[in-house]
């Protein structure tokens, strides 16, 4: 308990030098502070920390800060009312359970939390785009990066989001999307964080009845990262929850995932593809639950790794809780190098060894980044992954 | 000088020798055949050829263009001029064949101390050898050989020859699998690169193909040797008498 206190004593510092808010951000923070408190940082003894140690995070002394953000409101994009903001934050990305979420609840600054909502029945074709960014030149700082978004009832919309940075920095954000019945939301995040940053992440999203919610998450950059996208169904509502995640040198990346079938007919689809090279290091652990009223689910669950090194190591887990009888529930991991046979094929029509092994390993990248719908995006990331496999095969 | 010349070339697979001294001699402008019953080493021929790591040299030299073949990367041999119609295409998914194709000719342009192909003209000698070949354009954006039929993947092998304009060609049982309109197509692609500059060496179990792409020499391979050379009136006697016939124990036929 000790150690717990020291480390929580620097930011209990920060905390009281918070400037006042209003009553109920107050009170929020106040309990997520608390909450704080009691958890303090997860160590690898915690099973869902079993293979990330945050001890970096929790040893290192950060500055308060506030990073740069910018949001676009295209169309009828409405900014919530303190009200329904109150009526909702907070209610997904429970802060009793992670230290993570409660230390960004507790650090909450209205004027810098992004809160919006897509009226009932619209539908958005711009990409409302959310962009989180840190330029931290001197004593290293901590940023607690919040987005909220209630999407109505029938209402179509994209969404980007988008954290970049400079130096060495620890983003520690929170997410929550409510998608409403039969709403249509295609979300992705795209992670592209300094390499000396911390970088710590939870999206939470509730999503209605026969609604339909699509989300990429795309990690290539931070020091050490964590990613957990907690996902709740309704009624026939269907999930898609992809992830890529490329790393190399000494990184490390944690991807968890929970996908929470709460009633009958719902559908989930989940792939997440790795590329590790270097002494990089990687984790996936992906929960499904299928509740007792949960039937008729259909889950399926795939993790491929491709592994470009000796020294990098995968720890990929998948985690079935099914209480319902009438589901169909699969997964799979794969653990593997570039195929020889392929690249075989490739320098048989005199495509250099090196070039061949960055082409198989960007076309591995390849079968994520061609989801993405939005075209602006998913052309930078091509360019992104070519630029970035082509460097390498000159090394 | 000998386009290829294969010297008592032994090599093996996982300690197993497949090879066990072959002798060949191949000029440009000539059509050679490779006959045998499975197992007999015709493919292994071909991929130690084409400089597939899978298959240790144990033995003997190949000099081609009077240069060490076996010394040479798989990449150096496609770049100098040796082309495999692969047995077993592979198929590559998040590759496009344009990209791939693109790729593949203008290292080989480059290393022929050519220009390389701007999008145009490149577009326009892919359209003209895919008419050829009578392939859907379409197939140009899809992904190599991912999802393509057999006979579809055979055919993507001569057509990425008739783009790359190889100087020395090893087809490996590429008539297998083949309907007798695609064989049609196929021997039809093969024969119109048939020039005095280039040579062929044709891999095949049956004498079928041999119809269509008429040898100037036939060998026969058994256990890792060839056993018998002749023209191509040798194929038309393995055709009446079978390898039996020639005393060659042939796993299928028993």
């Amino acid at each position: 308990m000790t150690a717990v206190a020291e480390q929580t004593g620097a930011w209990l510092a920060e905390f009281t030098q918070l400037p006042a808010a209003t009553p109920w951000v107050q009170e929020l923070r106040e309990a997520a502070f608390q909450g704080f408190a009691k958890l303090g940082f997860p160590t690898t003894h915690d099973e869902e920390w079993r293979f990330t140690n945050v001890a970096p995070i929790a040893r290192a002394n950060f500055q308060g800060g506030v990073g740069d953000y910018w949001c676009n409101r295209p169309g009828p994009v409405e900014v919530l009312s303190a009200e329904e903001a109150r009526q909702h934050l907070a209610h997904y990305a429970a802060f009793e359970r992670s230290a993570f979420a409660a230390l960004n609840t507790a650090f909450l600054r209205e004027e810098n939390w992004v809160a919006i909502r897509i009226p009932a029945g619209a539908v958005i074709r711009t990409p409302i785009e959310i962009k989180y960014d840190v330029q931290d030149f001197g004593p290293s700082m901590a940023v607690h990066p919040r987005t909220l978004i209630l999407a109505g009832a029938d209402s179509h919309c994209t969404i980007v989001e988008t954290y970049t940075g400079t130096g060495s920095y620890f983003t520690n954000a929170v997410t929550e999307i409510v998608a409403g019945d039969r709403a249509v939301v295609d979300h992705y995040k795209i992670q592209r964080e300094s390499l000396e940053a911390f970088h710590v992440a939870t999206l939470a999203a509730q999503l209605g009845r026969s609604a339909n919610f699509v989300s990429h998450s795309i990690a290539l950059g931070g020091a050490l990262v964590r990613n957990d996208v907690n996902v709740v169904l309704s009624e026939g509502t269907e999930a898609t929850i992809n992830g890529l995640y490329i790393v190399n040198g000494a990184q490390h990346i944690d991807n968890h995932t929970s996908i929470d079938h709460v009633k009958p007919h719902g559908t989930s689809h989940e792939l997440y593809k790795g590329i590790l090279d270097d002494q990089a290091r990687a984790v996936f652990n992906g929960r499904i639950i299928v509740r007792q009223d949960a039937q008729k689910t259909d889950s399926k669950q795939t993790n491929k790794n491709l592994v470009l090194s000796d020294d990098a190591v995968i720890d990929t887990k998948p985690e079935l809780q099914i209480w319902a009888d009438d589901v169909r529930c699969t997964h799979g991991a794969t653990i593997g190098q570039l195929d020889a046979e392929s690249l075989f094929y490739l320098q048989s029509r005199g495509i250099g060894k090196q070039q061949a092994r960055s082409l198989l390993t960007y076309a591995f990248a390849q079968d994520i980044v061609e989801r993405i719908k939005v075209p602006a995006l998913r052309d930078s990331l091509e360019r992104i992954l070519f630029e970035k496999f082509h460097e390498h095969s000159e090394k | 000088m000998a386009l290829l010349e294969i010297k008592d070339l032994h090599a093996q697979v996982g300690g197993r020798e497949i090879l066990k001294g072959i002798d060949l001699t191949v000029e440009a402008g000539e059509v050679h055949a490779i006959m045998g019953p499975n197992g007999s080493g015709k493919s292994t021929l071909a991929q130690v050829l084409a400089g597939r790591e899978l298959y240790v040299v144990t033995g003997g030299e190949v000099i081609y263009d009077g240069q060490d073949l076996l010394a040479m990367s798989p990449e150096d041999r496609a770049r100098s001029g040796i082309f495999l119609a692969f047995q077993y295409p592979v198929e590559i998914p998040g590759v496009s064949n344009l990209y791939f194709l693109k790729a593949a000719l203008n290292t080989i342009r480059q290393s022929r101390g050519e220009e390389e192909l701007d999008a145009m003209d490149f577009l326009d000698l892919v359209r003209e050898k895919m008419k050829l070949m009578e392939m859907d354009q379409t197939l140009l954006n899809r992904p190599v050989n991912a999802g393509f039929s057999g006979g579809e993947k055979k055919r993507n092998e001569i057509f990425q020859m008739a783009v790359l304009e190889p100087r020395l060609a090893v087809l490996d049982e590429t008539d297998s699998g083949l309907d007798i309109d695609a064989l049609k197509l196929v021997s039809a692609g093969v024969n119109a690169m048939r020039s005095p500059e280039r040579a062929m060496i044709v891999v095949t179990h049956y004498q079928r193909l041999l119809n269509h792409i008429v040898p100037d020499f036939v060998h026969v391979l058994s256990e890792g040797r060839i056993v018998k050379s002749g023209g191509k009136e040798l194929a038309l006697q393995l055709e009446e008498s079978g390898y039996a016939g020639l005393g060659i124990h042939d796993e299928e036929a028993a």
